[in-house]
């Protein structure tokens, strides 16, 4: 018995910690919103199910960051990969005649050649990531105003489909009417999941992911422990970039269309999910898992504001900031708590 | 450290208590609620009228007044319950309101879009869910017309056909004999300049006047004043100046006081201008907009209008404009007459501007 409970209080010191802190947060909110705004359908399944249609894509890309970050990194360019992704594909698709299958592959080349230019500035030639992907941002949001000034609407039928193309659950709700109306989700929803049990599996079981962990705790004993630490942060990198070319796709398919204007400040966004949902900024600690709870907290303040109705949508930001200096002081607890012991 | 993990540990437990605690409280309010709307809503046949607006933000006056008469229109007094969404000029927030007012199941989705494009899947799925689609301002570009059910906005080309109708009135009842206009335009391609370019097209080919130079402004003041600078260097006989927004007649009339010419009923110049915000009527009492046609962003009541007709089943015009007025300085002109329809002009007056709401 004693033995148990010690090993309790071994699992819970620390990361594991603020991992539950943040799963009992998204729980007591989500609830409380349940509870709260019963009438207002918040308790429907639906409602649950749309703060992945409508955060997707961030939630790729909010995996990406969570590899950075945790490599000691960081990437502030995503939004801007994200409007570009979304305007070279409404390009392509509009005026070119290119296939949706073809968007695919320019979404992920674009990521990756942000993710090797920005991961091999940062790694081989040790500049600071904050400036570098500060560039990265720069380059890319104007890069979309150079393909074209105009909002550009996609109508190619192959991507409207995949867009538009709900795939119905066995639950369901009532509405006030009396039908029954089936969950639905959309396969931006399965995508972005699929991705996430990927890259925590990547980043709980292999080489690349421990040494991740390694370089961003300490990367003056990962290079002494014999790890090649700019190849692993470049891999981190390279993988950030390909992830936030998919998250671009998908945010792309939930606006289907092209715009300048797009997806600004989406990096901020996907980096305090990252920070809420137990990432360290200074590197060495967070997790996948954490991430998507950290996703979801910032997709449950804005609807429980959206639906209480009255009061303005800039209180999302404000509940957010308070979150993150929640999350934060807390992080600086338990760090100071290690080092002493 | 033992202690320190105790105190977090209950700091957290006291917060999460706090909020289950609040949550519950209101939960019984809220129940209690639902319940009393339930009964209000049997007595009184289908009971408030739920709206769900998404605004695109608050960037301007005229954005502020367009969320105040929504507001003012849809109030809990006149039997509905606003839900208002400011999208902070995101569409992705659009998207995500949208949603999670078909969840809510409002009666009515009122939508003034950031962008025009991107609305089809989310419209599609209010349109399973069966909730009509109010859009307004903006239009949307949509693959189907049946993803909304109507459009509330300004008819732009009217607006310019206003403004030619009063320079023609004026300019009889002034005896100018010689009309040499140049027109400022707005940003190419936006429906604003479209219109109210047409409309100046049309009336010039009618009634003969000289369009001596066209070019754009963009909708802002620095660019209308570099361009009437041009125009002025080109042309010396220039006495109207038609343009397309208040922000432009702004760097117009620098330029032309710049260049040592007067503006005004007296002057050498008549700036003519659309939108009338508030420093652009006050240009009019004081005569240097000589007349001010209004895009008005008061859709609250039209929107209003076309619920109605929707709740009592009958069918609505796809386009709705709204009504817009047309401010001059002075009582020269009392109405204009366009395809046999009258419109007042209104003389501005220090009451006038002090009465409207934007």
């Amino acid at each position: 018995m004693k033995n148990k409970i010690s090993n309790m209080k071994n699992r819970l010191t620390g990361n594991s910690f603020l991992l539950m802190v943040t799963v009992l947060l998204f729980v007591v909110m989500y609830v409380a919103g349940m509870i709260v705004f019963s009438d207002k359908g918040f308790a429907k399944p639906q409602m649950f199910l749309n703060l992945f249609i409508s955060n997707a894509g961030l939630l790729v890309m909010a995996m990406g960051l969570t590899i950075v970050m945790i490599a000691g990194g960081i990437d502030i360019s995503v939004g801007s990969v994200t409007a570009l992704v979304c305007m070279v594909c409404a390009k392509q698709m509009e005026t070119n005649g290119a296939s949706a299958g073809m968007a695919v592959l320019i979404a992920i080349a674009i990521g990756l050649a942000f993710g090797l230019v920005q991961g091999f500035l940062i790694s081989y030639l040790d500049i600071q990531p904050f400036i570098i992907t500060l560039a990265g941002m720069f380059f890319g949001r104007g890069m979309t105003a150079i393909v074209s000034k105009d909002m550009i609407a996609i109508k190619n039928e192959t991507f409207l489909a995949w867009a538009n193309y709900k795939i119905y659950l066995p639950i369901g709700s009532y509405s006030k009417k009396g039908n029954f109306i089936p969950a639905y989700i959309y396969p931006t929803v399965i995508i972005a999941l699929l991705i996430f049990v990927v890259i925590a599996i990547i980043m709980k079981y292999t080489k690349f992911g421990r040494s991740v962990y390694a370089v961003g705790g300490n990367a003056q004993s990962a290079l002494m422990m014999g790890l090649n630490v700019r190849r692993t942060k470049l891999k981190a990198y390279v993988l950030d970039g390909l992830l936030a070319g998919i998250g671009g796709f998908l945010f792309c398919l939930n606006s289907c269309s092209g715009f300048v204007e797009q997806a600004k400040g989406m990096e901020m966004d996907a980096i305090s999910s990252a920070v809420i949902g137990g990432t360290l900024l200074s590197g060495g600690v967070g997790t996948p898992f954490g991430t998507v709870f950290g996703v979801l907290i910032k997709g449950t303040i804005s609807s429980l504001i959206t639906t209480q109705g009255t009061l303005s949508s800039w209180w999302v930001r404000i509940v957010l900031s308070a979150l993150l200096c929640f999350f934060i002081v807390l992080q600086s607890i338990f760090s100071s708590m290690k080092k002493k012991g | 450290m033992k202690r320190k993990v105790v105190s977090t540990l209950l700091c957290a437990a006291m917060v999460s208590t706090m909020l289950v605690g609040c949550g519950g409280g209101a939960d019984n309010a809220a129940s209690g609620d639902a319940a009393a709307t339930e009964e209000g809503g049997d007595a009184a046949e289908g009971g408030t009228i739920t709206v769900g607006f998404s605004q695109v933000g608050a960037e301007s006056d005229w954005r502020t007044a367009n969320s105040e008469s929504m507001k003012s229109t849809f109030s809990e007094e006149n039997g509905y319950e606003l839900i208002f969404d400011d999208a902070q000029q995101k569409q992705e927030n659009q998207i995500t309101a949208i949603r999670n007012f078909i969840q809510q199941e409002v009666d009515y989705i009122v939508l003034a879009p950031v962008t025009e494009t991107g609305w089809d899947t989310v419209l599609q799925e209010a349109k399973d869910a069966d909730i009509p689609v109010i859009i307004v301002d903006r239009m949307v570009d949509v693959s189907d017309d049946s993803l909304y059910t109507a459009w509330v906005g300004s008819n732009f080309e009217l607006e310019g056909k206003k403004a030619c109708a009063w320079l023609n009135a004026y300019a009889e009842a002034k005896g100018m004999d010689e009309i040499n206009i140049v027109d400022i335009q707005g940003t190419i391609g936006a429906s604003a300049q479209i219109g109210r370019t047409k409309g100046l097209e049309d009336a010039a080919a009618e009634y003969g006047w000289n369009i001596l130079a066209m070019q754009t402004g963009e909708f802002t003041q620095a660019k209308g004043q570099e361009v009437m600078e041009s125009m002025l260097k080109q042309y010396d006989n220039i006495n109207v100046v038609y343009c397309e927004n208040d922000n432009e007649a702004f760097g117009a009339i620098d330029a032309i006081e710049a260049a040592g010419k007067t503006v005004g009923p007296d002057g050498d110049i008549l700036v003519m201008s659309f939108d009338t915000t508030k420093a652009g009527i006050t240009d009019t009492l004081d005569g240097k907009i000589i007349c001010n046609t209004e895009c008005n962003p008061l859709h609250g009541p039209r929107v209003e209008e076309i619920i109605k007709k929707l709740e009592a089943g009958e069918e609505v015009e796809k386009q709705a404009y709204v009504e817009e007025g047309i401010f001059a300085h002075g009582g020269d002109v009392a109405e204009v007459e366009i395809d046999g329809e009258k419109f007042e002009v209104t003389e501005v007056t220090q009451e006038v501007i002090d009465a409207r709401a934007y």
